[in-house]
């Protein structure tokens, strides 16, 4: 066991885990921040997603004594950025969820691409969101939704 | 047949057949001559060690044994011709349509990074090293259909000076020697089933000396295409 | 009035009453009134009463103007936590800005109306159920309008009611707010006016999902989310054959992980585990992990998908059990060889992989328990607990939570995965414990769709049309033997019809067909997987139709329309509409091409049209149109996300990793690695989805859509490749 100190959507937080404790079971466990996701453990779905300094991250297989200092921002607290509000809207407006489990993931991952490319064209989107796995087939969904946020920010 | 070598144009090259055979002979009792002063003068390893006057033939063994390691997973799986990695000791594509990107470093939302952290993750399965990224295509050692290039290609590749980041002979063996992504190959790491992924066949000494070698005989190239 | 709740231990009824007391202290509307009519109809010899609904357990009103409605339907995605409560607020005139949606825990009132078990499955939820909330829904305005009207001393006729809001006459008004308390000291009505077509203010309209927002900033909560004080996690360490058993283990290293609290052997429904318990889910998996266990995998078969799908072609050589038998068998001998087709086809066991692994939170007090599932099945998954427990189905509290997808996962007729649980919170009274399936446990954990392999040889006429059709399937039945009601309705002479339909009811004029069927037995459990049978039926059909389509060099979908039974109306409908919206199909740019599919299920057709180019050896689709005929629409928007996420799922068993494989009894799959569902490159660019205008009763959409997509494609991919596939997963193109 070890003590990290964790910062957290703005916020500063301790926990003490097993070092080798992947980042997401810290955030879903610990802080009971359960909104994202446990899909497949390996990185192959994209729903444990969330940003480390800016950097969109597969939570469940890093561990969380490589996060160090490093920023995390999770989908409950995205909401707090521009570019964050307007996929949540987007996603509301364009009733892009269904079962919604792998929605955490996709917001996110949807943002990190708004963010370095405020005009995604079809294929930055399909790149972008290429890897995260729904279901329930939402993707034609998504890629509007992508669209109609990027047009309320740009 | 002509040896087109570049580097080391041969004398053996430019003469007529019998001509040839004649300036063989000579060569040879000198070389054979000389040889045996080199080995009574330079007996020592250390002495060895200083010695620039490597053949083309032992850099191209060496080269074969550096050839060996780059194009084993652990190497080749990033020197891809495509737009996307490999991962595995069979060279699969990499799930969840991981993608090369601009810089060799995936696409907003799907980076590298965004799994391939500064060190390997043994407890999760995830190899990682700094600056974990894809070798740029002109560092491509397939083909499209995922196929290794053939050792000549690959060589010619990688002493092109237009495409290998303008690396000189030292300048290749500090690569193999310092790169901490190179150097990542012999501490890959776990994968998730908990097992240890494959080294390449050649320790990393092994493949620095080898590289060593092959730059001091003039990073020669095998014949052919 | 209920006068006195039962004297045994009755959860469901302490909720409820629970619900009241609350309500009452705080004013609000429990519909109160529950005619318990069952106890006493069968000592006075009285025929079986009608099936009450009490608004009560249904529809609650609070004092702040919020209109909570209970759901009977677990919500998989499926939408039917908001379709459900648009149908109930239309009726009622509630102000939909105002309503929300639960689940209902399992309870006698929330089964099915028709199918008596509270379940999700069949995409029955609102055609069976859409009846049933419009009287919840009058019912309960009724019994707000009588309330104002005595109020008022005004008859009841001369109120009127809008967003909850109930107008009178001059300008008198209540909102259902102030009217609730006095409301639920009303009786029910038995006799309801529900609304005529044109007065519908919500049904039929594109309304967006209750759960949207919640589903966007990570509030929504999931079973795999919940959080209870005390509550350890449990991990499986399961055989790697089915029906292994525990020898032995040896937990030493696995103890030494902090955080673990107990190592046990329970059994499984065939087999035995070891459990895994521990206050973290990385400390369950490290100790797992470390786990040493020794398997007796003896006396039990090891199945290997390779022999199987050898076996089964063998199988299918000879005629089966009948399963429809019309016309002359021998027509076929008339028919010129070179007027036939013979098809073999093979499909592979596909895992459901829902997002959310199998999970689910069971506590035990030695005389009662409580459940925490998203279970499909409640009602019998509750009495499963109960059985494991030695207790009644009254004494388990069994909550229904939302679902991360489930396709049929959660929907078994063993009840394995909360039998599981149940054992090992037995283990550890008054302790809330987690069982948690890895993606690892959920993808070798079996309960597959069935693999099937399909022999046909159809005879054609010389006018183009098919005269015979000759038709034996081989695969496992997951009914047959299990003893569930359903058994007796679902197998006849030895035929399971959901391996048969698709076939078995064919939309198409075939004057002479055969179709038989073989279950032969394997030790791989198997499961409803989305769309059933109409998963590899309706490709073997929609394939063989387009090869006589070609053959007769027709349009596919003008082929079909001539081909359809008279009375194949929604077919024919979706057909038509598929055609005028599909006119791309002949301006395709060069290398592209468009294949037709069309599909039922369970009263609902749907035809598709996609276009396809084959990109890096894959085949890539730009465009799929959909045309579906399901009745009265109920939410247009909701349809068409469940058609557009239907085609998606569809598209599974095209993926070049879209397979379950066995060797040597080991599933070979584990992981999203070596089972790749499609991900967005691998679907349509676009997906425009079209409704047949209908007034007639509704039917579900939730698997209409999945049969369609796959057929589709490789008619399509037929036209680039003159290449027929028949064998999935689609490996090469």
């Amino acid at each position: 066991m070890a003590t990290y100190e964790l910062n957290v959507n703005g916020q500063r937080k301790q926990v003490n885990v097993d070092p080798t404790t992947p980042l997401l079971w810290v955030l879903r466990e610990e802080l009971k921040l359960t909104g994202t996701k446990y899909g497949c453990g390996i990185s192959a779905c994209g729903a444990c997603t969330v940003h480390v300094a800016g950097i969109a991250t597969r939570s469940c297989v890093v561990p969380v004594s490589l996060i160090g200092d490093r920023p995390i921002v999770t989908i409950e607290g995205i909401g707090n950025d521009p570019v964050g509000r307007a996929v949540q809207d987007a996603w509301v407006e364009k009733d892009v969820v269904q079962c919604g489990y792998c929605q955490s993931g996709q917001i996110m991952s949807a943002v990190a691409l708004l963010k370095t490319t405020a005009r995604p064209t079809d294929a930055n989107i399909e790149q972008s969101l290429g890897g995260n796995l729904c279901r329930c087939g939402t993707y034609v969904r998504i890629r509007e939704a992508i669209k109609r946020a990027s047009g309320q920010l740009t | 047949m002509l040896l087109r070598s570049r580097r080391t144009g041969s004398v053996f090259d430019q003469a007529a057949p019998n001509a040839n055979r004649i300036l063989r002979s000579v060569t040879v009792i000198l070389v054979a001559c000389g040889a045996g002063l080199l080995l009574m003068s330079f007996a020592s390893p250390q002495a060895r060690h200083g010695d620039r006057a490597r053949t083309r033939t032992e850099g191209l063994v060496a080269w074969q044994q550096v050839y060996s390691v780059l194009t084993s997973p652990r190497c080749i799986n990033c020197h891809t011709a495509t737009n996307y990695p490999q991962q595995g000791d069979d060279r699969r594509r990499h799930f969840a349509n991981v993608i090369r990107g601009p810089e060799g470093k995936g696409v907003a939302g799907l980076n590298c990074a965004s799994c391939h952290q500064e060190t390997n993750a043994d407890s999760t399965g995830v190899p990682g090293g700094h600056n974990w990224h894809l070798a740029p295509l002109s560092m491509r050692w397939q083909d499209l259909n995922d196929e290794p290039l053939s050792s000549v290609a690959v060589c010619r590749a990688i002493t092109d000076q237009s495409k290998n980041h303008h690396l000189d002979g030292p300048g290749l063996l500090k690569h193999h020697e310092d790169e901490a992504l190179v150097r990542w190959a012999w501490q890959p790491g776990r994968r998730p089933d908990g097992t240890m992924r494959t080294l390449p066949p050649l320790t990393h000494e092994e493949f620095v000396a080898a590289t060593r070698r092959w730059v001091e005989a003039g990073t020669p190239c095998p014949p052919g295409r | 009035m209920r006068a006195t709740p039962k004297d045994e231990t009755d959860m469901h009824v302490n909720r409820r009453s629970f619900l009241c007391a609350s309500a009452a202290a705080a004013g609000g509307l429990l519909v109160s009134l529950y005619l318990d009519l069952s106890a006493a109809a069968p000592e006075r010899n009285q025929a079986p009463p009608a099936k009450v609904y009490p608004p009560e357990a249904f529809v609650n009103i609070r004092p702040d103007g919020k209109i909570v409605i209970t759901v009977n339907r677990l919500e998989v995605g499926q939408g039917a936590q908001t379709a459900l409560p648009m149908i109930l607020a239309d009726e009622l005139d509630a102000d939909w800005s105002q309503v929300i949606a639960q689940l209902a825990p399992a309870g006698e009132l929330y089964k099915d109306p028709l199918i008596g078990i509270q379940m999700i499955g069949g995409s029955c939820s609102i055609p069976n159920s859409f009846q049933q909330y419009r009287e919840l829904g009058a019912k309960t305005r009724a019994m707000l309008i009588a309330t104002a009207a005595d109020r008022w001393g005004v008859p009841a006729d001369q109120c009127r009611t809008k967003d909850s809001v109930v107008y009178g006459p001059g300008n008198r008004s209540a909102r259902y707010a102030e009217l609730a308390e006095d409301a639920a000291r009303r009786p029910a009505p038995t006799v309801v006016q529900l609304k005529g077509a044109s007065q519908f203010h919500l049904i039929g309209k594109p309304v967006r999902r209750l759960d949207s927002r919640a589903k966007c900033d990570g509030s929504q909560k999931f079973s795999l989310d919940l959080d209870l004080p005390g509550m350890l996690i449990a991990l499986l360490a399961r055989p790697p054959v089915f029906g292994g058993r525990v020898r032995g283990f040896d937990d030493r290293e696995a103890r030494n992980v902090s955080g673990v609290r107990d190592i046990f052997e329970i059994p499984l429904v065939t087999g035995s585990a070891v459990a895994v318990v521990a206050d973290r889910f990385w400390a369950a998996k490290q100790a797992r992990d470390r786990m040493k266990v020794d398997w007796d995998l003896s006396g039990i078969d090891h199945p290997d998908s390779l022999q199987l799908f050898a076996k089964y072609k063998e199988i299918a050589q000879m005629p089966g059990n009948i399963a429809v038998r019309l016309g002359d068998e021998h027509a076929i001998d008339h028919i010129p060889a070179s007027d036939r087709i013979q098809a073999e086809y093979e499909f592979p066991y596909l895992a459901h992989a829902p997002m959310e692994p199998l999970n689910l939170t069971v506590r035990y007090d030695r005389d009662r328990a409580e459940a925490w599932a998203p279970s499909q099945i409640a009602t019998w998954e509750q009495a499963a607990i109960a059985e494991v427990l030695g207790l009644r189905p009254e004494q388990v509290t069994f909550h229904v939570l939302a679902a991360g997808g489930s396709f049929g996962r959660r929907g078994t007729t063993d009840s394995h995965f909360v039998r599981e649980a149940a054992a090992i919170a037995q283990r550890l009274p008054g302790t809330p414990v987690k069982l948690i399936y890895t993606r690892e446990d959920d993808m070798k954990s079996g309960y597959y769709r069935p693999m099937f392999v399909h022999r046909v040889e159809v005879g054609i006429g010389p006018d183009g049309m098919p005269i015979t059709w000759k038709h034996v399937i081989v695969g496992q039945s997951f009914v047959i033997g299990t003893g569930v009601i359903q058994e007796a309705i679902l197998v006849k002479n030895g035929v399971d019809r959901l391996a048969t339909e698709g076939t078995d009811d064919s939309p198409y004029t075939l004057p002479n067909m055969h179709l038989s069927v073989h279950h032969p037995k394997a030790n791989v459990p198997t499961l409803s997987h989305r769309s059933v049978g109409y998963g590899h039926n309706s490709f073997v059909r929609e394939t063989l139709v387009d090869e006589l389509a070609t053959r007769a060099k027709a349009d596919p979908i003008a082929y079909r329309l001539k081909l359809l039974k008279p009375d194949a109306k929604k077919f024919r409908t979706s057909l038509t509409l598929l055609d005028q919206k599909s006119g791309w199909r002949h301006r395709l740019p060069r290398n592209h091409a468009s294949g037709i599919a069309c599909s039922e299920y369970n009263g609902t057709c749907v035809a598709c049209a996609v276009e396809v180019s084959i990109e890096n050896k894959r085949p890539r689709m730009h465009r799929a149109t959909l045309a579906v005929d399901c009745g009265l629409a109920v939410n247009p928007l909701s349809i068409e996300n469940q058609m557009q996420g239907g085609l998606v799922f569809g598209l599974t068993q095209l993926m070049a990793n879209g397979a379950i494989t066995l060797k040597d009894g080991h599933v070979e799959q584990g992981n999203f690695d070596r089972y790749a569902p499609p991900y967005m490159p691998d679907t349509p660019v676009s997906i425009d989805v079209h409704i047949v205008p209908s007034a007639e009763q509704p039917t579900g959409v939730g698997e209409p859509p999945v049969p369609v997509i796959a057929p589709a494609v490789v008619n399509a991919l037929f036209r680039l490749t003159r290449k027929r596939y028949r064998s999935l997963p689609l490996t090469t193109v």
